[in-house]
């Protein structure tokens, strides 16, 4: 292995499509809701009505850069 | 797989500590100054003959100021900033283990250290640098309240298409990488992303509602705080995740 490389070595196999896909369904859409309650909950759109999820992680909301008022 | 996503997680719930730190020391400043400029706004609003302008300000978000908080702003500024950041770094940390492993081997052939580390510069530029570009963050008191429903809109819809942009890139990457050697290939597949983000950006409609003689400082350092922000939660992310998905020898090795 070369010294003077900063990214040197062997890449892994691929992981199959088979293993990653049910992950990739149930765990992604529970990432992408989760998101979603940070980000937008209680701003453009509403699941809850009670403006405490958007109240409650909102200057979050602003400082990862999604719109707010 | 579960192990992979495990590590992703962590390695977002570490960075999201990281960013955490950095929005709550230069980022939360500026809020507050923010937030008191809107208070001196509204309450001038309410005095003299301006009934139609405070009126007017009732159907916007202002009316968060003059009613009884739902939540203090300790509490926003800390344990919520807090939560807020943490759910979405592990959630994206998650996110960022799922795509790793879709490309790892596939559309990258670098060790894993080298590809979370691309990975995580190239997710940064396409989910929030380009889109922050034509958009970018605001702090509290900026836009409109009435239009939210808008510019969210329009932010995912820059986001959307950037996205996009980095599909049809890789696919021509993938397409030259025969003739033009995996270099090349990638310069042509960037000149290709930029092109389409430029013409996305500049059809889609520009947001300006920034106040009259709002204070330039305020903006610029809060924009550069959102923007300080998500780079240090990409940065952690990319190095910590190839940190811990190489074995523990390799970790340690000089
Ligand atoms: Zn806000």
């Amino acid at each position: 292995m070369s010294q003077s490389a900063v990214i040197s070595g062997t890449s892994a196999a691929p992981i199959p499509l088979k293993e990653i896909l049910p992950w990739a369904v149930f765990a992604g859409l529970l990432f992408i809701l989760a998101m979603y309650f940070v980000g937008i909950e209680e701003g453009a759109m509403s699941i809850f009505n009670s403006m405490y999820v958007h109240e409650f992680v909102h200057d979050g909301r602003h400082l990862l850069g999604f719109p707010c008022h | 797989m579960g192990q992979l996503l495990l590590r992703g997680m962590l390695a977002g719930l570490i960075a999201s500590l990281l960013a955490f730190g950095f929005a709550k020391i230069i980022g939360e400043p500026q809020v507050e100054r923010a937030i008191a400029l809107e208070g001196q706004a509204h309450s001038h609003s309410h005095t003299g003959a301006a009934e139609t302008q405070a009126e007017h300000s009732h159907d916007g978000n202002a009316e968060a100021a003059d009613e009884p908080e739902l939540v203090s702003r300790e509490v926003q500024a800390g344990a919520g900033l807090l939560t807020g950041v943490a759910v979405y770094g592990t959630a994206l940390g998650g996110l960022f283990a799922l795509a790793y492993a879709f490309i790892s081997g596939r559309l990258l052939h670098l060790p894993p250290r080298g590809t979370a580390l691309v990975l995580a510069a190239i997710g940064f530029l396409v989910l929030y640098f380009v889109p922050y570009l034509k958009y970018p963050a605001n702090p509290p008191a900026v836009g409109q309240g009435e239009t939210i429903g808008y510019r969210t809109q329009l932010y995912f819809a820059m986001l959307v298409f950037s996205l996009m942009a980095l599909a049809i890139a890789v696919s021509f990457g993938r397409q030259a990488f025969e003739k033009l050697g995996g270099w090349n290939a990638s310069i042509l597949g960037a000149g290709v992303y930029l092109v389409l983000v430029a013409v996305a950006a500049y059809a889609l409609p520009a947001i300006n509602e920034v106040p009259e003689k709002y204070p330039a400082d305020l903006l610029w350092n809060f924009r550069i705080a959102a923007l300080g922000t998500q780079a240090i939660l990409w940065a952690a992310i990319g190095l910590l995740f190839g940190w811990l998905v190489v074995g523990s020898r390799e970790r340690f090795a000089r």
